[in-house]
């Protein structure tokens, strides 16, 4: 399908799920690119992963008795974050298997509250792969807010979130609430998990939180660029994304992941000074020395 | 008027009491080195007096008040490795991250968080590499980078945890020029060190650590050898005692 049909079946009204799926993919891409810049950055890969299926429950149990899929997904998986956060003080348990307990429990508890919920099988497959269709109009505006309230936190909350990840005891000397900033970015990269569950599912959303970021990283030094380039890459795959898996009938949160996988690839290789390319001259004059 | 003056201060790693009636000044003007073994304690010092660990005891004084939230006035330079070297940063960023703290919730750096930022550069000659990413500095440059972070919040007294370890030869001597041109400069100094040699060359003053201080004064006066066996724990061949001899 060539890109005008694309744009024709965006505006045509029988196909009116099309275009709310691809604002609602692009919106949440933007947001999970800023937000996944501090997750990469601090190393939190695993605990966005986590993060990402603890908000499972929550969404089932919302699911189940027809409530605000958002308000519950984000009520379990801070919950789940502020669990791991506490447990982790016990000094005998280090932190990733804290993390590895909560967050199967959690999804664990998410599979047996939406099997006894009606309209299980379909349900399911919705949460973990995602799904285009049937997104009400309500939906684009929770994650239009929702998603201008996450960035409108990184914005005034930056600074901290920086020197909270570049030295911790540093940040906790000059006087800043360290385990609340924490906490804060946790309920911060939940968010945007939860908007982004809808389209790409549960299971493949850490993708968006980690790909675009760690591509952006790739190709620049300087963190501003990184966390404009970092939105920008989720945003055009997801567009890119979408109409591949419309075109080809691809199941949409696979492909958006595996465009973004492609961009990540690409810049592995060609990056301007990290890339494997920039590299090899200098590894050969470095052997040849 | 000291600059910095501990009094009794006492502290509990995990229930273990770990430092006893620690008592220490430092004056303007003054480079003074904390020397001792390892697990003597030094460490834990610097970071109870930036207020990282909670004394049991105790009084921490900075320029004749009693501080009444810790760090206040103090600028703290941590080990190399505490710092997260590969973040996407320039030079004058990781600098600006010193006030951070000070600039409390939602504002953002102005023109005098800037100056100060500059001064901070200028003072350990980092200004000309002012937009480098961190990443890519020498260890003898990350260093002055931290304590051109320190200097940002423009403290009485400096506190620096083992800024010499891993540094070769000529970028130690620099930095101790350097520590010794801001302590003149009327900056209080105060640095945990690894190298004897060197500390009781350069230092105005030593202080001894070993869970508590054993002894304290200038180098010359410190020729007694049983205070630095007490200290370090080594009978009267040890080697430690001929440097002592030598220099």
């Amino acid at each position: 399908m060539s890109p005008v049909d694309f744009l024709r079946d965006l505006v045509n009204p029988d196909l009116a799920f099309l275009p709310k799926a691809l604002l609602v993919a692009v919106m949440s891409s933007i947001v999970c690119g800023v937000v996944g810049c501090y997750v990469v950055l601090r190393g939190m890969a695993f605990i966005g992963d986590a993060v990402a299926h603890a908000v499972f429950p929550g969404l089932a149990i919302a699911f189940a008795v027809s409530g605000n899929l958002i308000l519950g997904g984000t009520l379990a998986g801070v919950a789940t974050a502020v669990l791991v956060a506490v447990f982790s003080q016990n000094r005998r348990l280090r932190e990733d298997s804290v993390i590895g307990i909560f967050f199967v429990a959690a999804f664990a508890l998410g599979i047996v509250v939406i099997s006894k919920a009606p309209g299980y099988a379909g349900s399911l497959q919705q949460f973990l792969f995602g799904s285009i269709t049937g997104i009400p109009d309500e939906d684009l505006y929770t994650v239009a807010v929702t998603g201008i309230v996450v960035l409108g936190a990184v914005f005034l909350l930056h600074k901290e979130f920086v020197a909270v990840t570049i030295d911790r005891e540093m940040a906790r000397a000059t006087g800043l609430r360290v385990f609340w900033l924490d906490i804060v970015l946790y309920v911060l990269v939940t968010l945007a998990v939860v908007i982004s569950v809808q389209t790409i599912g549960n299971i493949l959303v850490l993708a968006l939180l980690v790909t675009p970021a760690a591509t952006a990283r790739l190709l620049t030094d300087r963190l501003a660029v990184m966390m404009v380039l970092a939105p920008v890459i989720g945003g055009s795959c997801a567009l890119i994304g979408l109409y591949v898996s419309w075109s080809w009938d691809f199941p949409t949160g696979g492909t958006i992941v595996l465009v973004l996988t492609a961009v990540f690839l690409t810049a592995w290789g060609l990056a301007p000074k990290h890339g494997l390319l920039a590299r090899a001259p200098r590894r050969r004059a470095e052997t040849a020395t | 008027m000291n600059a910095l003056r501990v009094s009794g201060l006492a502290v509990d790693l995990g229930g273990r009491r770990v430092l006893t009636d620690v008592g220490l000044t430092v004056d303007r003007g003054e480079l003074v080195g904390l020397v001792g073994p390892n697990g003597a304690g030094k460490t834990t010092l610097l970071r109870s007096l930036m207020g990282l660990l909670k004394p049991k005891a105790g009084q921490v004084e900075v320029d004749g008040e009693p501080v009444r939230r810790a760090g206040t006035g103090l600028g703290y330079v941590p080990q190399r490795h505490e710092f997260a070297w590969d973040f996407p940063l320039s030079v004058e960023g990781v600098v600006m991250t010193g006030r951070t703290g000070r600039l409390g919730l939602l504002r953002r750096p102005r023109a005098a968080d800037w100056r100060a930022v500059v001064e901070a550069l200028d003072r350990v000659r980092m200004a000309d590499l002012r937009t480098r990413p961190v990443g890519e500095l020498s260890g003898g440059q990350r260093q002055r980078v931290l304590l051109a972070r320190a200097l940002a919040l423009q403290p009485s007294a400096l506190l620096l945890d083992e800024p010499f370890t891993g540094l070769d030869m000529p970028t130690q001597e620099l930095l101790s020029d350097l520590l010794l041109s801001l302590a003149r400069d009327s900056h209080a100094v105060l640095t945990t060190t690894h190298d004897l040699p060197g500390a009781l060359y350069t230092c105005d003053r030593l202080v001894l650590l070993n869970r508590t201080v054993v002894a304290a004064g200038p180098p010359d006066q410190l020729r007694d050898e049983k205070p630095w066996m007490d200290t370090f724990g080594v009978s009267e061949g040890s080697p430690l005692l001929k440097i002592l001899k030598a220099v």
